[in-house]
């Protein structure tokens, strides 16, 4: 059996949707006869026809817009933005309109709203965002992360069958570059779970989406050094899984949280506060935190090696935690 | 296209829904002035025509979102007074269970309404977003909502619009030209005698109308919904009116000369239309009372309904974030669920050549040309990533 991409994974998930219930609809820039800025909706047009995969004009608002009235009539429509960059042209419509339907109307929007998010690939400061935390403080939405192929796939069935507005951040790092083998039978993973990536004794390393994979490489790295870190992967970050994460906290006793997105405001500052609320007598050490810094993503490689965390500085932070 | 005159009944009708939203607002407007409505309340007095003339149009699946001057058309649609009442009162009967006021309501169920909220235009797209549905689903559905002359300077109405226009979703947009966005006159917010010309810019249909003639609204509001259902592409129509009151009730409107407010009076819609009702000998001064009696009565029971509600218990404030299946998500097919599903609804690929020519545009290419994968690429989206298809972990 062959191994699918991230990428992959992400189209089969659509096709396969998409074959199951004709609700189900994909919008976005390009999306159609190209196949996507990335080639996630790749045969997608020629398979389901333009009614299912609708090339749409540069508008997000309209986008996120027209899918809401969609879900409103019945359909599980999924829009792309071409970047995630682009999420803060609809910021409104998805804070003020979609994630408050249900809430005060009792109108669900069974939207499903994903795009390439994040940085590695040198595509500067407008084509590498991570806004997930505009998001996280929005009621309403589901925020998810995927880190491998898996649950890229089986996340985006979960978003899909959803009847919540989700947004799906794909990280476009991984897109090519990591894959597994998946199941041949049809499966969804829960959105609002994390899961434990590595077990160990000696510190617990949270994070998600590409960052998981520069703290697996850190985590082995730290066992050469006799350091026996539990990785981890928070999947979703909106509703977040507190279980999953105190009952890492309380068996390990020390925390280190890793996000790509900048570190004023990031999702390590909510867990730190989840932490220090409800697992205080737990901790060992300080809860510490590898970020890229509070500014815009830099373009030439220097800068945003720079800014991003990597393994480097992911063990140097765990192995000053695991001494403390 | 030519359009029956409407019948005595409908005439009467129109009345009805009119007099009932104006004298609803009357009584909504006493409400606040006794502190039993907390928020924001906004008159249409004067602009009753427009709501009730335009949803009068439809047909009972068709689908609005009315904006917050647009009562008329939520009670056309078959909401109750009680149920505006509750609303505004903030009251757990209301059918936000206290969660929203004015007239921000949804029933996407029965009486296909989607509700409002403050970021004007929003709701083009998504009433588009309706349509396209509609459509899709093999329905004959018209999807309406209303904008003031203010929203038409937004981005998300021209991204709306264009959108509709460009898919030719059967949408009706009416464009409410009050004169006035809160203080500043319509002149100072756009640069065009007429909204309706706004609509030249996507390539579609846009009609005048005087938003203070009900018979007159109705008739041009048929002929949209008629052009929109049979496949034709969204319609704008502006319908030219006056604010009579300020922009909410705290609101003096001071900054409106007075010689104007004089001027749309003389036009006030239900004295017109009570004269075309006499002049056509639809009713006599019995038949007028009935009705007037029939909508008091209403209103009354209503109000006491409203009064006599409890305010929502403080903990249902935590409920309801997210859908956790309390409501059901489902499509009203109206045609084969085959036709949108392979193969039937697989098609080639489709490059610009193979693409009919725009009306008015140039000719097509060659069409012995190969289909090119690679469509234009828009400036805003340049520096396109590159990433290795190798997998690098």
């Amino acid at each position: 059996m062959s191994e699918t991409t991230y990428l992959d994974a992400i189209r089969q998930a659509l096709f396969e949707e998409m074959e199951r219930d004709p609700a189900v609809v994909l919008m976005g820039e390009d999306v159609g006869s190209y196949g996507g800025a990335f080639k996630v909706s790749e045969g997608l047009m020629e398979r389901f026809g333009r009614e299912r995969v609708i090339d749409t004009p540069i508008s997000e608002s309209a986008i996120v817009g027209a899918a809401i009235g969609m879900g409103y009539a019945g359909l599980r429509p999924v829009a792309e933005m071409q970047f995630i960059d682009f999420i803060a042209c609809c910021f409104n419509i998805i804070t003020n309109y979609a994630a408050k339907s249900h809430y005060l109307w009792g109108a669900p929007v069974p939207l499903v709203l994903r795009g390439p998010c994040g940085g590695g690939v040198h595509g500067g400061p407008f084509h590498s965002a991570n806004p997930e935390m505009y998001f996280a403080h929005t009621p309403g939405l589901k925020i998810v992360c995927p880190a491998t192929a898996h649950d890229a796939k089986g996340l985006l069935k979960s978003a899909i069958r959803d009847n919540n507005p989700v947004l799906f951040f794909e990280h476009k790092f991984l897109y090519r570059r990591v894959k597994e083998e998946l199941p041949a039978a049809d499966y969804t993973v829960p959105i609002g779970k994390a899961v434990v990536r590595r077990e160990g004794r000696d510190l617990t390393i949270l994070s998600y989406a590409a960052m998981l994979h520069v703290s697996l490489d850190a985590a082995a790295e730290l066992a050469k050094e006799g350091i026996d870190a539990e990785v981890v992967d928070l999947r979703t970050l909106l509703p977040l899984d507190r279980e999953t994460i105190l009952a890492s906290v309380r068996k390990t006793n020390k925390l280190l949280v890793v996000h790509e997105d900048t570190r004023t405001g990031g999702i390590a500052g909510e867990i730190a506060a989840v932490v220090t609320e409800s697992a205080f007598e737990d901790l060992d050490g300080p809860i510490r935190r590898v970020t890229s810094i509070d500014t815009p993503v830099p373009y030439s490689p220097p800068l945003e090696d720079f800014f991003r965390p990597n393994a480097a500085k992911v063990v140097a932070a765990a192995r000053e935690l695991a001494h403390y | 296209m030519t359009t029956p005159p409407l019948t005595r009944e409908q005439c009467l009708d129109l009345y009805y829904f009119m007099r009932l939203n104006r004298e609803l607002e009357e009584q909504m407007a006493r409400l606040f002035r006794q502190n039993k409505i907390l928020g924001g309340l906004y008159s249409s007095f004067g602009q009753e025509a427009i709501s009730v003339g335009t949803a009068y149009a439809l047909a009972p699946g068709d689908w609005i979102a009315p904006m917050i001057r647009n009562i008329g058309a939520l009670l056309v649609r078959g909401f109750k007074p009680r149920e505006v009442l509750t609303q505004h009162m903030a009251k757990f009967t209301s059918p936000t269970q206290g969660k929203d006021g004015t007239s921000h309501v949804a029933d996407l169920k029965t009486r296909h309404v989607v509700a409002p909220s403050s970021m004007l235009g929003d709701l083009i797209p998504i009433m588009t977003g309706v349509a396209m549905a509609g459509r899709y689903l093999g329905q004959t559905i018209v999807a309406m909502t209303w904008i003031g002359d203010g929203g038409t300077s937004t981005g998300v109405f021209h991204e709306g619009l264009n959108l509709a226009a460009v898919q030719k979703a059967p949408l009706v947009l009416i464009v409410e030209n009050n004169q006035f966005a809160y203080a500043t006159p319509v002149e100072r917010q756009v640069p065009l005698k007429n909204l309706a010309d706004r609509a030249r810019a996507f390539g579609m249909e846009s009609a005048n109308v005087d938003g203070n003639d009900v018979i007159a609204v109705e008739r041009a509001a048929r002929q949209a919904v008629a052009h929109a259902r049979a496949g034709n592409g969204p319609v704008l129509i502006e319908a030219k009116t006056m604010r009579m009151r300020g922009h909410a009730q705290h609101d003096a409107a001071e900054y409106v000369p007075q010689e104007l407010l004089d001027r749309w009076k003389q036009r006030d819609p239900l004295a017109r239309h009570e004269k075309f009702l006499t002049e056509n000998k639809f009713w006599d001064a019995d038949q007028k009372k009935e009705i007037d009696e029939r909508i008091a009565r209403e209103i009354h029971s209503d109000v006491e309904f409203a009064e006599s509600s409890p305010f929502p218990p403080p903990e249902s404030a935590a409920q309801g974030v997210y859908c956790d299946g309390c409501h059901t998500v489902e499509a009203l097919w109206r045609r084969s669920k085959e036709e949108a599903m392979p193969p039937r609804s697989s098609e080639k690929p489709v490059g610009r050549e193979m693409l009919p020519p725009r009306a008015g545009g140039s000719s097509p290419e060659s069409p012995s040309k190969p289909a090119k994968k690679s469509p234009k690429k828009s400036p805003k989206k340049s520096g396109g990533t590159k990433i290795p298809a190798k997998a690098g972990r």
